[in-house]
């Protein structure tokens, strides 16, 4: 399991919407590789009778009080954005015609 | 006074100073800010600084000081720097830039030129205690590194030997305090972020208990592991700026509502009848001779305070490695997914929105970045999140429970923060796994969520060495009453950067 392909490579990169390049892909087949085969090191501790820990406090529902609040500002919630069309944020094409 | 406008004393000292008025916030400012501009391009400390922003600051804390509003507020008119991953107010209410206001990075392409509209908590709560914001430090790319190499703006230079690194990812932050351009400077520490810059530039780190202080503003890396803490020049001072972040913030829901106890008041200087523990996993194979015997040189200083040496174990320690490049890499995963180029920073402006993500996310993260992301997506997968991630987390739960059961029996763990001293620029960029190595003794520590300082402990070929304190959780306390009765006795608070003195 430790060894990865590129074929493994390029699925985790479409699944993490990440572009590499072809070298990247084969360095990032190597790295992982070699990252992995350490990790392996996890397979041999007895976890048979053990829970797992998602955090270190107790942790219980964190609700604030409903209380409506002012919204961040149109301006400033666009202020940061590459492209915009104010009063909205603009995207590229999300469906073309006939897809 | 020009001792005192030399800024590489404590904040302990300049505190003084301001009080009785013989140096005002101005000077202290000024002095810091002459020190960036002479030394901050070469070490590459700083991504962003105002110096009008400060010196404004510096003077409306000089009016305050003026009308004796200094007696409760140890940080009024002390200049400080914060790490660029900790947002800070830079849009005004109509989403112009506001005067005076510093982009935020996280040390990345994909965030450039980035104004945030609301401050950090840290930031928040400095600017309340009269602070002065000198500027945002360099940092290892959303803080993953130990090097500060990972930088998209250029690899930070540690002023005690500017062809190595200051350790990272909190290099700006460590190099700044180091290299005298600030008083005190935060940083993050997810897996030993803090501790061991603190350890390779001869400065005092500490990491707090997670949940101790707010992570609101604090870009976030892998949310159950990440603190903010203080780079300082003594034990004293990390106290005093724990004390001013320390406590619960109800807009960080795993900020924990615990008492915040007075940190300096606890700095007795007794250690008499502690017992303290020394995990013999904790001095590894591979770890450089000098720093060994700094370390084991630091234990029988405590030994001669009167504190009880215990030898203990934590089996687990070589398991924390692999479990904490699961769990970080995980969750960063997931946390940087938020970086699509449609509401802020760069966009790679692509004609399709699907290759408008994965080409603004290709060209924005650098290296180490894209190798977590895919890590941590990787273990996340259908097929391998029992095998890989939910393993991790089972681990956790045995290092978690390794620690609680000795720490029930010991006061506090004495070991060392890094293996080794600071590195050669270059020397570990293209090993992954060798880079990784740097965090062994830091990150089981946050793993368990638990609080740890490093504090100078002498030098090994000529370069700042590191003893770890680690505690109970929210026992914050003990650590630094420790670190300060052997800061006190060592000798080796006066240890500063050459830069610094030059």
């Amino acid at each position: 399991m430790a060894s990865i392909d590129r074929a493994d490579v390029e699925h985790v990169a479409h699944l993490a919407r990440l572009h590499l390049d072809d070298d990247e892909v084969d360095r990032m087949q190597a790295q992982l590789s070699n990252i992995l085969e350490a990790v392996e090191t996890l397979r041999d501790v007895d976890t048979s009778s053990v829970g797992p820990t998602a955090s270190v406090i107790e942790l219980e529902n964190v609700m604030r009080d409903d209380v409506a609040t002012a919204p961040m500002p149109r301006a400033v919630t666009l202020a940061n954005a590459p492209l915009r069309d104010d009063p909205y944020l603009r995207v590229p094409t999300v469906l073309e015609e006939g897809r | 006074m020009s001792v005192q406008l030399v800024p590489d004393g404590t904040i302990s000292e300049a505190s003084e100073a301001l009080r009785d008025h013989s140096v005002s916030a101005r000077e202290l400012t000024d002095a810091c800010l002459a020190r960036i501009e002479r030394d901050g391009e070469r070490l590459n400390t700083f991504l962003a600084v105002d110096p009008e922003a400060a010196q404004h600051a510096a003077d409306e804390a000089d009016a305050a000081l003026a009308r004796g509003e200094g007696a409760d507020r140890p940080l009024l008119g002390v200049p400080y720097a914060l790490k660029d991953i900790f947002v800070t107010r830079a849009l005004d209410f109509d989403g112009s830039p506001l005067p005076g206001g510093l982009p935020t990075t996280a040390g990345s392409f994909i965030l450039e030129g980035y104004l945030s509209p609301f401050p950090s908590a840290a930031q928040a709560r400095l600017e309340e205690a009269g602070a002065i914001l000198l500027g945002k430090t360099n940092c290892d790319e959303f803080a993953m590194g130990s090097s500060n190499e990972n930088s998209a703006y250029g690899p930070v230079r540690n002023p005690w030997d500017e062809t190595t690194v200051p350790g990272g990812s909190s290099g700006g932050s460590s190099a700044a305090v180091a290299g005298g351009q600030a008083y005190f400077a935060l940083g993050t520490d997810t897996g030993g972020s803090i501790r061991q810059p603190a350890s390779l530039t001869g400065t005092v780190g500490m990491k707090p208990t997670y949940g101790r202080v707010s992570r609101w503003g604090m870009i976030a890396f892998a949310s159950s592991l990440d603190q903010c803490g203080p780079f300082t020049r003594s034990v004293r001072d990390s106290a005093l700026v724990l004390g001013a972040i320390a406590g619960h913030d109800p807009l960080d829901s795993t900020s924990v509502d615990v008492p915040v106890p007075d940190y300096v008041a606890a700095l007795t200087g007794d250690v008499k009848g502690l017992r303290l523990g020394v995990p013999r996993e904790y001095f590894v194979a591979g770890m450089e001779p000098g720093v060994e015997a700094a370390v084991r040189a630091a234990i029988e200083v405590l030994r001669d305070l009167g504190a009880e040496i215990v030898d203990v174990s934590l089996p687990s320690t070589d398991r924390g490695l692999a479990t904490y490049y699961i769990i970080a890499p995980a969750e960063a995963s997931a946390n940087l997914a938020r970086f699509d180029g449609v509401r802020y920073g760069v966009s790679a402006a692509a004609d399709e929105l699907w290759e408008n993500y994965t080409r603004t996310r290709g060209a924005g993260f650098g290296a180490e970045v894209k190798r977590r992301i895919m890590l941590g997506t990787y273990a996340l997968s259908a097929g391998y999140y029992d095998a890989y991630y939910v393993k991790a987390q089972q681990v956790r739960t045995l290092i978690k429970a390794e620690f609680d059961e000795v720490l029930s029996s010991v006061d506090a763990l004495l070991a060392p923060t890094s293996p080794n001293v600071a590195f050669k620029l270059g020397a570990k960029v293209d090993d992954p796994l060798a880079m990784y190595l740097n965090d062994a003794c830091t990150l089981p520590v946050n793993i368990a969520g638990l609080p740890g300082i490093s504090v100078p402990c002498g030098l090994s070929d000529g370069l700042p060495v590191g003893l770890q304190v680690i505690g109970r959780a929210f026992d914050e306390t003990t650590i630094l009453r420790i670190a300060d009765a052997y800061e006190r006795a060592a000798g080796f608070a006066e240890l500063r950067a050459p830069t610094a003195h030059a």
